[in-house]
């Protein structure tokens, strides 16, 4: 809804907290890429920096909920301003749990550089982050151009994220089957995929919260699942 | 989710204050055991409509009511219906409260004596007793029933309005910004009453705060321009109004 409120306070109110979750949502994008970097690159102080760089995301993403608070108490917001106000505290969670990812996977790094690296892992999983994150920029901006067109397209790529994940999982148990002496490498490398795969989740739930703003209903499709790797057995077929 | 009888049934309703068109077309369906929100800008119509309810507008004499309005299948507008008996079904309570110059007791007894509900002194009593009790007013009102019902405070006169209006036994209830003149404490105490009022009746409320149609009904009208915009489960028009006039006037975006 363009139109403006009579208040125009209230418009001001809404404004910022919609700032607000831009500045955490490139924040966030910004944790996954480097966070892959790291990796790729063994880039030790790179991974510091996403450990530390999660405090800021934390903390807006409190700022955002207070703030949402107040227009609740205040302004009683109704209808799409409603939705709105829902919708953002919603996002800001899912950003935060993206950015909590974001940081485990830099603990993991900072374990991994002392390792010797498993060939070609780290470049799979830098092509997967970049793929949750190009799915994030996407989300939020089918947010705030309240396009529930692209959010619905969004939300079906997550099948795409779901397969990479499923394709490192089967390489890290070969990897694993061949040497055991990968399996610390390979244990971290797999929680490391298994954070980027619950990422695409919560963008797949932002979307549905955009679907919910623009609509006023959550999508009822149940979305594609393609994350196969609880039914992968450990026999090997020959 | 509403599964209540239709109490009211108005169709293709029309309103003219001589050549000003006030209500247009409008055809709704108001249930029985439910609080019904009329909302809507100043001079859209919802107080207009309330009126026709209860035959009120008759007495403004260039107002002309066509169209059609059921109270349980029988058309109010007949020849045959007295307005005076059809006002003893279809009560009022209006924005400011108007208690008679006469004794507590007396504002509430009124009603019932003149159309003869009561056999004898004690079986009154009973009824003002009761209505007292129905509005939250008994406690406060029992040691001074003598008293003039103008003595007491914006929010207890409110609330012999409303018991005077109860104790006809009506079966509908029409409230036309019944808590305007309130303050919040006495407000509450009437949004209370309403709750409990559904229970017996079809309860009509007309109201400027959109928080407080939110709060007492289940069903809510948007009113814009003498049309009926939107009528709805008053959930679903809070969330997710289907028109964008609706959406515009509870968001506060147009007057």
């Amino acid at each position: 809804m363009e139109d403006n409120h009579i208040q125009s306070v209230f418009d001001r109110d809404l404004e910022r907290i919609q700032a607000l979750i831009m500045k955490m949502g490139g924040l966030v994008e910004m944790s996954i890429l480097d966070a892959v970097k790291s990796l790729a690159t063994r880039d030790e102080e790179l991974a510091a920096q996403v450990r530390e760089n999660d405090r800021k995301i934390d903390a807006l993403e409190e700022e955002i909920n207070e703030e949402a608070a107040r227009i609740i108490a205040l302004r009683a917001p109704t209808a799409s301003d409603l939705r709105t106000v829902l919708t953002v505290m919603k996002i800001s969670a899912n950003l935060e749990r993206v950015g909590d990812y974001a940081k485990n996977m830099a603990k993991r790094t900072s374990v991994l550089v002392q390792m010797s690296p498993i060939e070609g892992s780290a470049k799979s999983i830098r092509r997967m982050g970049q793929e949750v994150e190009s799915m994030l920029k996407e989300a939020l901006d089918s947010y705030f151009q309240r396009d529930a067109g692209l959010a619905q397209e969004v939300r079906q790529r997550d099948v795409e994220v779901d397969q990479m994940y499923n394709a490192l999982f089967r390489e890290f148990l070969t990897h694993m089957m061949e040497d055991p002496r990968n399996i610390t490498a390979c244990m971290h490398l797999h929680f490391i995929a298994k954070n980027i795969e619950r990422m695409g989740d919560h963008v797949t739930s932002i979307c549905e919260q955009v679907i919910y703003l623009v609509t006023g209903e959550m999508p009822e499709d149940s979305r594609v699942k393609e994350d196969r790797t609880a039914f992968v057995s450990m026999e090997r077929d020959g | 989710m509403s599964t209540n009888e239709i109490k009211i049934s108005a169709k293709d309703v029309q309103v003219y204050y001589g050549e000003t068109h006030a209500i247009k077309d409008v055809s709704v369906d108001i249930e029985d055991k439910t609080v019904t929100a009329f909302i809507g800008p100043s001079g859209c119509g919802k107080s207009t409509f309330l009126r026709c309810i209860n035959r009120m507008n008759d007495t403004i004499d260039v107002a002309r009511v066509e169209g059609e309005i059921k109270l349980d299948d029988e058309d109010i507008y007949d020849k045959d219906v007295d307005p005076v008996q059809l006002r003893a079904k279809v009560g009022m309570v209006f924005q400011k409260p108007n208690p008679f110059p006469k004794s507590i007791y007396d504002n509430v007894a009124y009603g019932p004596k003149i159309h003869g509900l009561a056999k004898n002194k004690a079986e009154l009593d009973q009824i003002v007793e009761n209505a007292l009790k129905r509005a939250a007013l008994w406690d406060e009102a029992k040691d001074r029933l003598q008293a003039p019902g103008t003595g007491l405070s914006g929010g207890q006169q409110q609330r012999l309005c409303i018991a005077r209006a109860v104790a006809t036994e009506p079966e509908v209830l029409l409230m036309d910004e019944p808590c305007s003149a309130l303050d919040p404490i006495a407000t509450a105490q009437v949004e209370e009453l309403i709750d409990e009022l559904k229970q017996n009746y079809s309860v009509v409320i007309v109201t400027h705060s959109m928080q407080q149609a939110a709060r007492v009904s289940q069903k809510t009208a948007f009113f814009h321009l003498g049309n009926l915009v939107e009528y709805g489960e008053t959930g679903q028009i809070f969330t997710n109004p289907n028109d964008k006039r609706t959406e515009s006037y509870i968001t506060g975006r147009i007057g």
